[in-house]
């Protein structure tokens, strides 16, 4: 465990604890409103309440700027979150290793499920091109990388990870709004353990509000938030598979000029 | 241009054909819409479908539904309809033949009614024409209309907020739909409250939120247009309840369904013709949805396929008799804010498509694909498309997704949006008046650059034709097939004696070649 290390938030001066708010109240805006608003932020514990800015947005509604003073303070030593580094290989590199180890493609099927309609993340990983000049799987030599695109239903997808004996499987879900992403990703788990290839399968999640914590809470593997790259993915992948068959990753070549990641990952819990 | 223009007729004619001698049962339930089948039958289900699905089931659908409705009324009069057809479909076969004096006066009936019904539904555009007319547009004259989107899943939330952004400056509400509801085959009847990450699109719910905008334009002396979505497997359908319940715009594109909801391309080749020659009726601006474009593939190196797309776009609504001044050509401000110069790029591409469409209201979309959970930077990212969308006079805005991909836009999210565009505009009013860019600087290249290539991928599409174009990916980077995809079951070859007494109304004044291309120049929008 390590040491204590107390914080809290900073706005000008260290330990300041200084929060700004912005929120809207149901009320015409006046006196009222404004004093309404500083109870906001006193309720919320704040102290040196100042309500900077108050403005009509709409004829029932008020917006306000508040800024303010938090006491707590957290132990930011106590403070765990899983996260495993790897080496990154380059392109060609990881290729290689691939081949060496395994000797045979990687089998990966990706796919946004649900009615999600967003496929800018998958696409980033899988397609050829890949995102932020980082190519995406398609393009590697060794990774056979199938695309369903989106909407499509938790079953389909395990029923094409089946078909294919995919090694990984990739799950993309944009829309968040009521947790919807986290209905899908357990109905996809569920598929998964009813068809059996849950255990033998890495499961990874990936979306902008997704993180590995809670990927891992909901059964998977990982979680790739985002500015991810395809390389991350990729990377990943190779590590874990390695893992999962009792192997620990053999010496690995040096990789050239390339500086090493941090590549999210844990064993499931 | 006018070669570019050539190649996109070019390409649309082969689909144009295709498409006058087909139909599909979203066309026929708003033939049965319009004919007086609007209620729902038990369990929701809306009449029109349980009457169309009855008729495709007995195979007799492709002499279109009107004329069944018609001979089913006929052999049991008074009957409910839906009980009329269910026995005529029973046993097609055993249906008396009609004489050829018995069948021409049962379609001049049909007619008849459908002349009245259309009339009807004209009183209803003049009545909206008339509180805009009386009423100021916009900010100021040619100011970008403000749009902003309501999503709350409860339509009379939807009301509340958008009552409150059109207090704030709103000139168009959006009301975004259900997720997947551009998936379903039926449109939800009545009010509805609960919804996914959207609000169904209803006929009843187009109602409420049309009357409490009335209410709220003559309040504040401003018109408050509404907008909604004619995608998906219904784009007809919508089109009508739109125009019965007096919308004002309607998200509508030739392609953007098969690309992007992979819904197959007959199907929605022929919805949208339809769809489209209600909007020409009814005087309802669409908005097409290259934007999308952009936001799947890199918008720096795919922003050609906009202007090429913007071009077939173009093709289809002027063939479905759709004036400039009702195409609002969608694009928008998406290029990598982490590279340089992007600003430049950005007024290149808004500059060239007002150019291009001079008569038509432009529909610019705010960046979506690079916004990250950071409020602060995306509201001056944000404003910077404001800068852009004033500066070149696009007609229409929608103010930032701010909060994209995380919730629904809060009603603090919308005010700063407004009060920000509001500033913009205001300060930069005349900016686009005063400024030249240079003839050979990076603006007027990158203008020619992407034209060249909305022309060679032009080229490529008008070989092709449309269809194979599309099973190629030369759009969207999404390859989608003839015959794949959502809806086909639903498309069917009109038989010689089709009958459809609503297209020949909104057909009425096509040439046989078709609409007169690039001609029609009547309808409210602006330039």
């Amino acid at each position: 465990m390590s040491e204590k290390q107390l914080i809290r938030p900073y706005g000008d001066r260290k330990e300041d604890g200084v929060i700004q708010l912005s929120f809207v109240l149901p009320v015409p805006v006046s006196e009222k409103a404004k004093e309404a608003a500083a109870q906001v932020a006193k309720k919320l514990g704040l102290s040196h309440v100042l309500v900077a800015s108050m403005d009509k947005a709409g004829d029932d509604y008020s917006f306000f700027v508040v800024y303010g003073r938090t006491h707590m303070q957290l132990d930011y030593g106590s403070i765990e979150v899983p996260v495993v580094e790897h080496r990154k290989h380059p392109f060609d590199e990881l290729n290689d290793v691939i081949e060496r180890d395994f000797g045979r493609k990687i089998v990966v099927v990706g796919a946004c499920i649900g009615t999600d309609s967003h496929t800018t993340g998958i696409d980033a990983i899988m397609n050829m091109k890949g995102y932020a000049g980082d190519y995406g799987l398609e393009r590697y030599r060794m990774f056979r990388a199938i695309n369903l695109g989106s909407q499509v239903e938790p079953r389909a997808l395990v029923h094409k990870a089946q078909e294919v004996q995919a090694d990984a499987v990739l799950v993309s879900k944009v829309v968040t709004q009521r947790d919807a992403h986290k209905e899908d990703a357990r109905a996809l788990v569920e598929a998964a353990r009813e068809a059996k290839i849950f255990e033998k399968t890495i499961w990874i999640f990936g979306g902008p509000r997704v993180d590995h914590k809670t990927a891992l809470e909901l059964g998977f593997d990982a979680g790739f938030g985002p500015g991810t790259k395809p390389s991350d993915v990729a990377n990943y992948i190779y590590y874990r598979l390695l893992e999962r068959q009792g192997r620990a990753p053999p010496p690995q070549p040096t990789a050239h000029g390339t500086p090493d990641a941090t590549i999210q990952g844990a064993t499931k819990p | 241009m006018v070669r570019a223009r050539e190649l996109a007729q070019q390409a649309a004619r082969g689909v144009q054909a295709f498409i006058d001698r087909h139909s599909t049962v979203a066309i026929e339930r708003t033939v049965l819409r319009l004919l007086g089948i609007g209620g729902a039958g038990a369990r929701g289900a809306p009449l029109a479908n349980l009457l169309v699905d009855k008729l495709r089931d007995a195979k007799v659908l492709h002499k279109g539904a009107a004329y069944w409705l018609g001979r089913a009324l006929r052999a049991s009069p008074g009957r409910d309809p839906l009980q009329a057809v269910e026995r005529v479909a029973a046993h097609p076969e055993k249906l008396p033949p009609l004489t050829p004096a018995e069948d021409a006066e049962l379609r001049e009936t049909l007619r008849a009614d459908a002349r009245a019904a259309a009339r009807e539904l004209r009183e209803k555009v003049e009545k909206r024409k008339e509180l805009k007319r009386s009423l100021q547009l916009g900010s100021f004259p040619g100011a970008p209309w403000k749009y902003v989107i309501v999503a709350t899943g409860n339509i009379h939330d939807d009301v509340e907020q958008a009552r409150a952004a059109a207090q704030q400056g709103a000139d168009v509400i959006a009301v975004i739909r259900s997720t997947a509801q551009s998936l379903l085959d039926y449109v939800p009847h009545g009010a509805t409250t609960e919804g996914y990450g959207g609000t169904y699109a209803t006929q009843e719910n187009f109602r409420i939120m049309r009357e409490a905008l009335d209410e709220v334009s003559r309040k504040l002396g401003r018109y408050v247009h509404l907008t909604n979505y004619s995608s998906g497997l219904c784009m007809p359908e919508i089109a009508y309840m739109a125009a019965a319940e007096r919308l004002d715009m309607l998200l509508n594109d030739a392609m953007y369904g098969i690309l992007f909801r992979d819904i197959n391309m007959q199907r929605t080749f022929c919805d949208q013709y339809f769809s489209r020659r209600i909007c020409a009726f009814a005087e309802i601006i669409i908005n097409t949805g290259e934007d999308n474009y952009i936001t799947t593939a890199d918008a720096d190196e795919a922003a050609h396929t906009v202007i090429a797309s913007q071009l077939v776009n173009e093709t289809f609504a002027h063939l479905a008799g759709m004036p400039d001044e009702l195409i609002g050509f969608g694009h928008s401000f998406e290029i990598d804010p982490a590279r340089e110069d992007t600003l430049l790029r950005e007024f290149a591409m808004a500059m060239m498509v007002r150019e291009l469409f001079p008569r038509s209201p432009i529909k610019y979309m705010p960046p979506t694909k690079h916004k990250e959970g950071d409020i602060f930077f995306s509201h001056a990212y944000d404003v910077m498309a404001d800068l852009v969308a004033i500066t070149t006079r696009q007609g229409i805005q929608l103010l930032g997704m701010m909060t994209e991909a995380m919730h629904n836009p809060f009603l603090m999210d919308r005010y700063v949006a407004l009060k920000s565009a509001a500033y913009v505009y205001r300060a930069a009013r005349h900016l686009g008046d005063e400024i030249a860019f240079k003839p050979d600087g990076i603006v007027a290249r990158r203008q020619r650059e992407v034209f060249d290539k909305a022309v060679a991928l032009l080229e490529e599409v008008a070989k092709d034709g449309m269809m194979a174009a599309i099973g190629k990916a030369r759009f969207g980077d999404t390859a989608r097939s003839e015959t794949g995809g959502k809806g086909l079951d639903g498309v069917f070859e009109r038989a010689p004696d089709y009958f459809n007494p609503f297209l020949e109304i909104l057909e009425s004044d096509r040439t046989p070649q078709g609409a007169p291309i690039g001609a029609p120049t009547k309808g409210e929008g602006r330039a």
